[in-house]
């Protein structure tokens, strides 16, 4: 075991599966001999060589397409989008082909494509360094998405997603790379180290896509997360008293539906929690799920706490950000009824 | 344990890296007289020489020679002195306040002041700018009030933009200026349709766009200059080449020769230039505007600079290159060529530089403090809070009104 942060558990992650199989590689924008804007890949062109950590030109549909096309031929490329906020060059690549290969070849050609891009915001980065765009990726048909909140997960989960045969969109919460962050801006930076979740081991070992964890336990209501919102609801949890059972759901999609069942057929309510925009987000898709799951153990209905649906604003990042407090307030909304 | 390869791919390499001595004495810089000037209509298949050589006026020597020279009156070139001096200043001054907490983020544009300020000087006030985050040269130079640069960098109460933007990416609207945005290289294209639809007007307005070496890689900027050549726009298609794009080297984006070439596949004029003369960017823009004025279409210039400092406050560019490679640039210091080339003239002098910086230095300081009065990043004034739902439509639809009630709660 080790005390890593996220950065390192995914730059371990990628050295691991680098070390264990040539037709692993890493390309993106200054992943090379920089190691990556936030450092992900650092180091990892010096040890495994300059072909297997490539610099890109700054073309996000590039990047995609040429990681589809080197894995139709055998590679299991891990494309590094540098911010969210820029994968949308690369959609159609991605939408139209990526993610249709295998069907519309009837299995005859795949892409074992790995996307890791950092997302969310609080970093005050304005509108285009704060997105988080997963509810676009979930709603396409044929890409698994997952988002890790710990640097045990992410290098667990990243591990998995490169050995899988199928591409993946795997979200990096950036807020998250050096500490779990509880959503007070004014509180003075955690870290990582003492965490137990930045306990991670060094060697080899793998989270199954498409499973969901138990946060905490509890019993009055189900608070739904992923990523950073995590440390936030968690936070949030622990200061209202309130006995909630919170999930990470680590994986998106393939979501992890019987684990969250399970938890609001006990509890008998239910809390969505993500930072990204409201509408047509992921959480409606959640709220769809449970619904349908557990209609007839509901006893309230089932609460949002989203992002406003606007650009992600500079100066009013913390009126934006859904802090604890309204988490609070949804948890006792849907505890009133 | 799967295959072992031996790898034939090859990868592009940068010229120098960190503890490398930079020597650029392989580029090759033809002087300035060994360069013709072709007449602003020239076809453009005639003139398919300029995208593999360089335009320069200002020699090594920093005397002006040559056909390209514009022969600018001393009292312009004097103003650009200012602009660039000034521009540099505001620079510094912004970059300062980062470190000190009161910006989130600052973009400089250190050693390549030459481009916008001349570009800008070069066209009119009427033609429409899509700049990149580091042509603030642009709005220095149209005359934009320093209060309302700082304040939109501060988010503050007087902030044109509502505190929405990441310093450096402005907007201004009654200068043509565009509002920046923060995907590289995607209004390239959208100046195109700026002058289309200036001659669809029967207009004289032309636009202006910029894309950094690095950004050109996108797909947009092929949408850009295939829409221009196919319908002959009245643009200008700028793509400033200053060598790195954060860590990646301009070899990565090329392809081994110049950046101008790009142009001649869709039988556009282009042209490379010295982006640290003042003078020869002047003219070749004051050319290319001629041109698309006359009606003769869109033209490609390669604006050969670097980039002095970091790429953002959010970089460390020892960790990528080696350290003051600036110094070891061939082209050396747009400021202090025309300084030199102005003092030699009898125009100007050391002296006269240094009044003109401490009278600078005064102006940025009232400014930011007259900026700093109406509110800072941290503790506001900002503009309402309530405004965070604005403008995301016309007209607020009922969700947002919604959302915006929540909000207050
Ligand atoms: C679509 C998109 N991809 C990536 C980025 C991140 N990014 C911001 S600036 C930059 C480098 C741009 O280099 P270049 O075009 O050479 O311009 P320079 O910064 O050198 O002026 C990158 C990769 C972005 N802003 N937008």
């Amino acid at each position: 075991m080790a005390s890593m942060n996220m950065v390192q558990a995914i730059n371990s992650a990628l050295d691991i599966t680098m070390e264990r199989d040539q037709n692993v590689l890493c390309l993106g924008e200054d992943v090379g001999y920089f190691g990556g804007v936030f450092r992900c890949t650092a180091g990892l062109q010096e040890k495994h060589g300059q072909h297997r950590v490539l610099d890109t030109p700054i073309a996000e549909a590039g990047i995609v397409a040429a990681a589809i096309g080197m894995g139709v031929n055998g590679l299991r490329p891990v494309a590094e989008i540098q911010f969210a906020d820029y994968i949308y060059p690369a959609f159609d690549q991605i939408v139209s082909e990526l993610a249709r290969l295998r069907y519309r070849s009837s299995g005859e050609f795949y892409a074992p494509v790995t996307i890791r891009s950092p997302c969310g915001g609080g970093i005050r980065g304005g509108q285009t360094h704060s997105q988080s765009p997963e509810g676009i990726f979930t709603h396409v048909c044929g890409l698994k998405v997952v988002m890790p909140s710990n640097p045990y997960d992410a290098k667990g989960l990243l591990i998995s997603a490169i050995e899988d045969d199928d591409p993946i969109i795997y979200f990096e919460p950036k807020r998250c790379y050096n500490g779990p962050f509880d959503g007070d801006p004014d509180k003075a930076a955690q870290s990582w180290n003492g965490h137990p979740k930045g306990e991670v081991p060094e060697v080899y070992y793998t989270i199954p896509i498409g499973e969901a964890a138990i946060v905490r336990p509890g019993s009055a209501v189900t608070v739904l997360t992923y990523g950073t919102m995590v440390h936030v609801a968690e936070a949030a949890i622990e200061r209202s008293d309130i006995d909630a059972e919170q999930i990470d759901l680590r994986t998106l999609l393939p979501l992890d539906l019987e684990a969250v069942a399970e938890s609001v057929q006990k509890t008998r309510r239910c809390v969505v929690v993500h930072e990204a925009t409201r509408t047509g987000g992921y959480g409606a898709e959640l709220v769809a799920d449970v619904q349908e799951e557990c209609f007839w153990h509901l006893e309230a209905p089932i609460q949002r706490v989203t992002g406003w649906d606007t650009p992600y604003p500079h100066a009013f990042e913390w009126d934006y950000f859904p802090g604890q407090d309204r988490i609070i307030a949804a948890m006792r909304c849907a505890l009133e009824v | 344990m799967s295959a072992r390869y031996h790898s034939k791919l090859r990868i592009p390499e940068a010229p120098f890296r960190p503890r490398e001595n930079p020597d650029y004495s392989f580029l090759h810089l033809p002087s300035p007289e060994d360069v013709a000037k072709p007449d602003c209509m020239a076809d453009a298949d005639t003139i398919r020489q300029l995208a593999f050589s360089m335009v320069r006026v200002l020699d090594d020597d920093q005397n002006a020679k040559g056909a390209w020279d514009p022969q600018l009156p001393v009292s312009e070139l004097l103003e650009g002195l200012r602009i660039m001096t000034l521009t540099r200043l505001y620079d510094d001054r912004l970059f300062r306040m980062q470190r000190q907490g009161k910006l989130s983020f600052y973009v400089k544009c250190t050693g390549e002041e030459a481009i916008a300020v001349a570009q800008a000087m070069a066209l009119r006030s009427g033609d429409m700018l899509f700049p990149t985050y580091r042509q603030q040269g642009l709005l220095l130079a149209r005359g934009r009030e320093l209060v309302d640069m700082m304040c939109n960098c501060i988010s503050n109460s007087r902030d044109n933009q509502k505190g929405r933007q990441l310093p450096s990416l402005y907007s201004w609207k009654e200068g043509n200026f565009f509002s920046v945005s923060g995907n590289l290289a995607t209004q390239f294209s959208q100046a195109v349709g700026w002058a289309m639809a200036s001659a669809y007007k029967g207009e004289d307005h032309i636009a202006s766009a910029w894309v950094g070496e690095g950004s050109s890689a996108e797909a947009d900027v092929y949408h850009a200059l295939l829409f221009a050549s196919a319908y002959q726009a009245p643009v200008l298609l700028n793509l400033v080449n200053n060598q790195w794009a954060i860590s990646t080297p301009q070899t990565v984006a090329c392809g081994g020769t110049t950046f101008a070439v790009r142009g001649l596949g869709f039988n556009l004029p282009s042209i490379r230039v010295d982006g640290n003369d003042l003078l020869a960017v002047y003219a070749v823009t004051r050319w290319a505007a001629e041109r698309a004025r006359l009606g003769g279409g869109p033209t490609f210039i390669e604006l050969f600079t670097y980039r002095a400092e970091g790429h953002s406050t959010s970089d460390d560019p020892d960790a990528y290159r080696p350290k003051d490679e600036w110094h070891s640039w061939p082209l050396g210091d747009p400021v202090a060529r025309l300084k030199t080339h102005l003092i030699q003239r009898q125009q100007w002098s050391d002296e006269k530089q240094e009044e003109l910086e401490y009278t600078l230095t005064e102006e940025l300081t009232e400014a930011w403090g007259e900026a700093e009065s109406y509110g800072s990043l941290q503790d506001g004034p900002h503009w309402p809070l309530s405004s965070m739902f604005d403008d995301v439509f016309k007209e607020m639809p009922a969700h947002l009104r919604r959302q915006r009630h929540q909000m207050e709660m």
